[in-house]
């Protein structure tokens, strides 16, 4: 193993863990702030993801292309906000599941019909789909690069919504205790619609970003939904904190998984049962980190105050 | 009145079953939801062509094609299965692109009787143990076209390989096709999850493989992985350090989303398969003339091996003059492979899987300026799987 690679898997490992913070800091918001499992979340990634590919290919700039479709996906979120989710709030989790399964359904196949089955693919500009040289033998791809950067700016960004402005104090005393927030006499259906819709920009964000490397595929939110559910439990679901650190521990756990078991196994055991036994280990990694966290710190790493 | 009533409901039931018995039922499983109905819609469009191409009839009968949904899924394309057996009562099951898919609908299929054709999916276990006589495939044995390429590399004097595969029955297939044929190294392998969240992101992966100083990257990525792969390996800038070679990677169905995004790396790749829309005889001409007039781009090989599926079906109605009861007929009808198809003549070996041409494939741009593949030469003359030894059958 030599060192260049080790670096290049790091920094891999970073820009999943963004990419994931992005998706799981929305889902994080909604659980933690309206008590609501939005299983659909990973739909408004792909939302987010199809409308940028259509504005890229209408506008010819990727730039400009997501600047269109942010406010467009928080449209979306609000509609769906208005329509579907805010009359299950009162409801149990059973029935948010269930509310939030039919509504992925009806997403996928909306996506179906107005972009059909076979995806989009999103041309960059020349500048962002270069390479890089950081130092000598490592090359990293621009664009990864600018999700990166993307990424720890949204992150930034979010540190200071949530700790320094009035916004981020009523978040933080919705995920607190949301009934006593109302009695103080905020306006919490306003609340709730506007943490929605920033949950929704963040995960269509997300779902930007990746359509260059991947492309915009129907079912793609369902691929990134459960990674990110498992980021907001090893987090603490309601901690912007816990989901950034979680998302980058996930993103790097994932990527070095996948880099380095195989010849860590190849010490103990054949080549062959190696190669046969690393792919399927490497992808439950997560979820076995997942059920060492939930057996010893149940509320996880860092749960947001509740008192 | 009641009797009135029963006895006309008796007309209908009767009129029903006459009117049952004056068609041959085809039920088509294929993916038709989730990012594998890309590949799904376009076998569907193939099938619809041929029937459309034999005017709707096979001999005197009428064609009813049932399509099912596998939803990318074992379990789910078991349960399609058992809807067009018992429910539809179809004579013949074909599509399948999946291997995993197949194997969980096999029995299903063979033990009520009926005829299964594969489409798509060869997995080893069907060409050798678990080979059955009222199966056939209009594809290949998974194998035989990274065996293909295995000797492409030979002859093109690469010495080391990194290997890239998602990791279910038909990646381990081709990885084992490659392995069988390649004489050179093999610096390193990776199986990557596959399924409905597969892993789409191959940044680690690649990295591993630039890092292993390998001559060259084989890789099979079927579908919409396949589209994201080139645009990852395009992004790392890995064309001249590391050259690509594929099976069932580069298609009809990623090509034009690849040009619609100016993914230009691809152009000049290589890939091994045994069709290719510029084959010449008159059956493909026309197979490749109508999907594009109809649909817009060429047609996958996908396409090319649902279309022969109902192709193959017709000659096995009509040599027994569709007479559906005579099972034994239309198998040695159809063990004759005696009907056109678009990858040209070919014949069956004692598993029913073709033994058939190999060809490398290159992409070019067409004389209208559309990416396409074109054949650079033939790599396998009726080649016969590794699997066929293993089967009982004569």
């Amino acid at each position: 193993m030599d060192v260049a690679l080790l670096f290049i898997q790091m920094f891999n490992g970073l820009q999943l863990g963004l990419l994931l913070f992005l998706v799981a800091s929305g889902l994080t918001l909604v659980f933690g702030i309206l008590d609501f499992v939005n299983l659909a979340h990973g739909g408004l990634y792909m939302i987010g993801a199809f409308i940028c590919a259509s504005f890229t290919f209408l506008t010819g700039s990727f730039v400009w292309a997501v600047l269109l479709a942010l406010p467009v996906t928080a449209i979306v979120g609000i509609v769906i906000e208005r329509t579907v989710i805010r009359h299950l709030y009162a409801r149990d989790h059973l029935d948010h599941v269930l509310g939030t399964f039919g509504l992925i359904l009806v997403l996928d196949t909306s996506t179906h019909l107005i972009w059909g089955p076979a995806g989009v693919a999103v041309p960059l500009p020349a500048w962002m789909d270069g390479r890089l040289e950081l130092f000598d033998g490592v090359v990293v791809p621009t664009f990864r690069l600018l999700i990166i950067g993307t990424g720890l700016t949204i992150a930034a960004g979010l540190f200071w919504l949530v700790n320094y402005t009035r916004l981020g104090m009523l978040i933080r005393a919705g995920a607190s205790n949301r009934t006593m927030v109302s009695a103080l006499g905020i306006d919490i259906q306003t609340l709730f619609s506007l943490v929605f819709a920033l949950g929704a920009v963040l995960a269509g964000l997300a779902g930007m970003l990746i359509s260059p490397i991947t492309e915009a595929s129907i079912g793609m939110g369902n691929e990134i939904i459960i990674t990110a559910f498992v980021v907001i439990i090893i987090g603490g679901i309601g901690s912007m904190k816990g989901a950034f650190i979680a998302a980058i521990i996930i993103g790097l756990i994932d990527t070095m998984g996948r880099s380095f078991l195989d010849d860590l196994f190849k010490i103990v055991m054949s080549t062959e049962a190696a190669e046969t036994s690393a792919p399927a280990v490497s992808a439950m990694l997560i979820y076995i980190l997942m059920a060492l966290i939930l057996a010893l710190r149940p509320q996880g790493l860092f749960p947001p105050k509740v008192r | 009145m009641k009797k009135l009533l029963s006895t006309a409901l008796a007309v209908t039931l009767l009129g029903g079953v006459a009117a049952q018995a004056a068609e041959v039922k085809i039920g088509f499983v294929t993916t038709l939801t989730t990012g594998g109905a890309v590949i799904g819609v376009d076998q569907q469009n193939a099938v619809n062509l041929a029937v459309e191409h034999m005017g709707g009839k096979m001999g005197d009968l009428d064609v009813n094609v049932i399509f099912g949904d596998d939803g990318f899924k074992p379990e789910t394309g078991k349960q399609a299965t058992d809807k067009l057996v018992k429910q539809d009562d179809v004579t013949f099951v074909a599509g399948y692109i999946w291997s995993h898919v197949l194997l969980a609908s096999r029995k299903s299929a063979l033990d009520a009787g009926k005829f299964l054709i594969s489409a798509n999916a060869g997995p080893s276990q069907i060409a050798g143990k678990l080979c059955h006589e009222n199966f056939f495939s209009t594809s290949w044995q998974n194998d035989q076209t990274p065996m293909a390429m295995g000797e492409v590399l030979n002859q093109q004097g690469v010495k080391s390989l990194y290997i890239m595969s998602p990791n279910y029955a038909a990646g381990k297939n081709m990885v084992a096709g490659v392995e069988r044929t390649f004489k050179g190294e093999v610096k390193g392998k990776d199986f990557t999850k596959w399924g409905k969240d597969a892993q789409l992101d191959f940044s680690a992966e690649l990295a591993k493989a630039k890092a292993s100083g390998a001559d060259g990257l084989f890789v099979f990525y079927p579908g919409k992985a396949g589209g994201a792969f080139i645009k990852q390996y395009q992004q790392a800038g890995l064309k001249d350090t590391l050259p690509l070679y594929t099976v069932f990677t580069v298609d009809g169905i990623s090509l034009p989303k690849l040009q619609a995004a100016n993914f230009d790396g691809v152009l000049g790749s290589k890939t091994t398969q045994q069709w290719d829309p510029s084959l010449d005889n008159a059956q493909n001409k026309r197979f490749v003339a109508d999907f594009k007039a109809k649909h817009g781009t060429y047609p996958s090989f996908y396409a090319a091996q649902a279309y022969d599926s109902i192709f193959l079906i017709k000659s096995a109605v009509e040599a027994v003059g569709g007479d559906l009861s005579n099972m034994d007929g239309m198998r040695a009808a159809m063990k004759q492979a005696s009907y056109d198809s678009v990858r040209g003549k070919y014949s069956y070996g004692n598993n029913h899987m073709p033994v058939q041409n190999f060809y490398l494939r290159e992409v070019v741009k067409d004389a209208d300026g559309n990416w396409t593949t074109t054949v650079a030469k033939t790599v396998y003359e009726n080649h016969q799987d590794p699997y066929a030894k293993e089967c009982p059958l004569k």
